[in-house]
């Protein structure tokens, strides 16, 4: 299981890599990818919203299933990536590349309160 | 505790990704359900699906019992070695299961049933076996390994494993069966390729399978099956028909035999209710997601429902079957409720995809 020490998770799957502005990029980690299979859509959250911890703010399919992605923490959605639009299938070959969205956290506090990697993959594996 | 198959083993050492499919341990695929689905369309695939369960028939009642137990006609079945699709219904003219039943000799048929359903389709066979109007044994065969070996190099390789069994399976046409090598070999499949279906002694399984995978197969799981039988515009037990669905509703009145006077089980309610939708496929033209079942359609006639809904490798599209309301017919658009959103698809006969090559 691939899981980078320099990144926080969900217990929903989800990683989050801080930016030098202050930001997170989300995307879904490597186990859930391979759990989910081959990928064929995603649906990002738009720029500009407003969301709150928790809140399933996208979905990401593949040939087997739906699976919603959530809001790690609460913010406003600062990009999405228009590029899996086309290619979802990134998300399969580097979970860590193909991001989802940026969010800007209400309280920067939130994203510490997260998992980090040893605490992720106990999760995971649970 | 998960019922496993003869190649339970073999699936792990492959580094198969198992899942509970209807309380079996089985394989959804062995690293890309999608890279595994192109590989049976453009070559071989190999399945397991010994979790399906074969029952023989025997006795010199056994083609009187089954024309009064399936609701297509086995008086079809004249050459040994011929099969047919059928459903098995109940009294409301339900489907109890689907399946495809062999004649080999006047006092031998044998049937191969859905795994969900093989416990309840022996107490019903069982049951109407045993109200002795019929001279029939139904016997369960639980010690068999069964195969499929899909795509259109399959038969090739399926010689190459198995010279021996060449002469006697060349001639085979589609939807037979025959006897070689310690096998039964048929035609018949569930992908809309060419290719066999063969079962055999349990303990054979891993040699069986090792042969056929140095001859070319790519062991392919059952999520491949899945997307191969949806383009192929096939039914699946428990989605797109079950005992609360006629066949008249689900597709299959082709395989319903009211041509002559036969008294099978379901017959009266069939006759009495009729059908009451169109049964079709989609092609999802917006993008949006993908369709799966339950969802539900919205047609200019009124509301429909999504049966099965698959993403398709081959079309690179999202694809479904679907009961409609009366009047639907293909070339029609209507809307899928995907989430918080209809999307636009387009109304089609089955199949999507025959021999490799789209149809819609």
């Amino acid at each position: 299981m691939n899981i980078p020490k320099d990144l926080r998770y969900t217990e929903s799957h989800e990683w989050l890599k801080r930016e030098t502005d202050g930001t997170y990029t989300v995307g879904i980690t490597d186990h859930a990818q391979e759990q989910l299979g081959d990928i064929v859509f995603v649906e990002a959250p738009k720029a500009g919203r407003k969301v709150a911890s928790g809140e399933a703010i996208g979905v990401v399919e593949s040939v087997k299933a739906a699976s919603d992605i959530y809001a790690p923490v609460a913010g406003e959605i600062v990009a999405a990536n228009a590029e899996l639009t086309g290619t979802p299938e990134k998300v399969n070959t580097d979970a860590y590349g193909a991001w989802m969205f940026r969010i800007k956290p209400d309280n920067a506090g939130d994203v510490d309160k997260l998992l980090d990697a040893a605490a992720y993959e106990k999760s995971a594996n649970a | 505790m998960l019922k496993t198959t003869p190649l339970n083993a073999v699936h792990l050492a492959a580094g198969a990704r198992m899942v509970d499919f209807g309380g079996w341990d089985m394989p959804v695929h062995y690293g890309s359900q999608i890279e595994e689905h192109h590989a049976v369309r453009q070559n071989c695939g190999l399945f397991d699906v010994s979790h399906m369960l074969i029952v023989d028939i025997e006795g010199s009642g056994s083609r009187s019992f089954l024309r009064h137990v399936l609701a297509n006609d086995v008086e079809k079945l004249k050459i040994p070695g011929k099969a047919l699709y059928t459903c098995m219904l109940d009294g409301n003219g339900g489907v109890i299961d689907d399946l495809i039943v062999y004649f080999f000799r006047e006092d031998f048929f044998r049937l191969v049933v859905n795994a969900g359903t093989a416990e309840k389709d022996i107490r019903w066979l069982t049951q109407l076996a045993d109200r002795g109007q019929f001279a029939v044994h139904v016997t369960p065969q639980r010690d068999r390994a069964l195969l499929a070996i899909q795509g259109p190099n399959a038969r090739e390789i399926f010689w190459k494993a198995f010279p021996e069994a060449k002469a006697n399976t060349e001639n085979l046409m589609p939807f037979s069966a025959a006897l070689a090598a310690g096998m039964m070999v048929a035609r018949t499949g569930y992908t809309g390729e060419d290719g066999f279906e063969i079962a055999f002694a349990a303990d054979r399984a891993e040699d069986v399978w090792k042969k056929l995978v140095a001859a070319g197969a790519r062991p392919a799981g059952l999520g491949a099956r899945d997307t191969l039988r949806l383009e192929a515009g096939m039914n699946l037990y428990g989605q797109d028909m079950d005992e609360s669905v006629s066949p008249l509703d689900a597709g299959l009145a082709w395989t319903v035999d009211l041509k002559t006077d036969r008294a099978f089980v379901g017959r009266p309610a069939l006759e009495k209710e009729g059908s009451s939708n169109e049964f079709l496929g989609l092609v999802l033209t917006d993008k949006g997601g993908v369709l799966r079942g339950h969802q539900k359609v919205l047609a200019p006639e009124g509301e429909g429902e999504v049966t099965s809904g698959t993403f398709s490798p081959t079309l690179s599209q999202s694809i479904a079957l679907a009961r409609l309301p009366r009047g639907t017919k293909p070339g029609d658009t209507v809307h899928v409720q995907v989430r918080d959103k209809a999307l636009a698809a387009r109304v089609v006969k089955p199949p999507f995809v025959r021999n490799g090559k789209s149809l819609v």
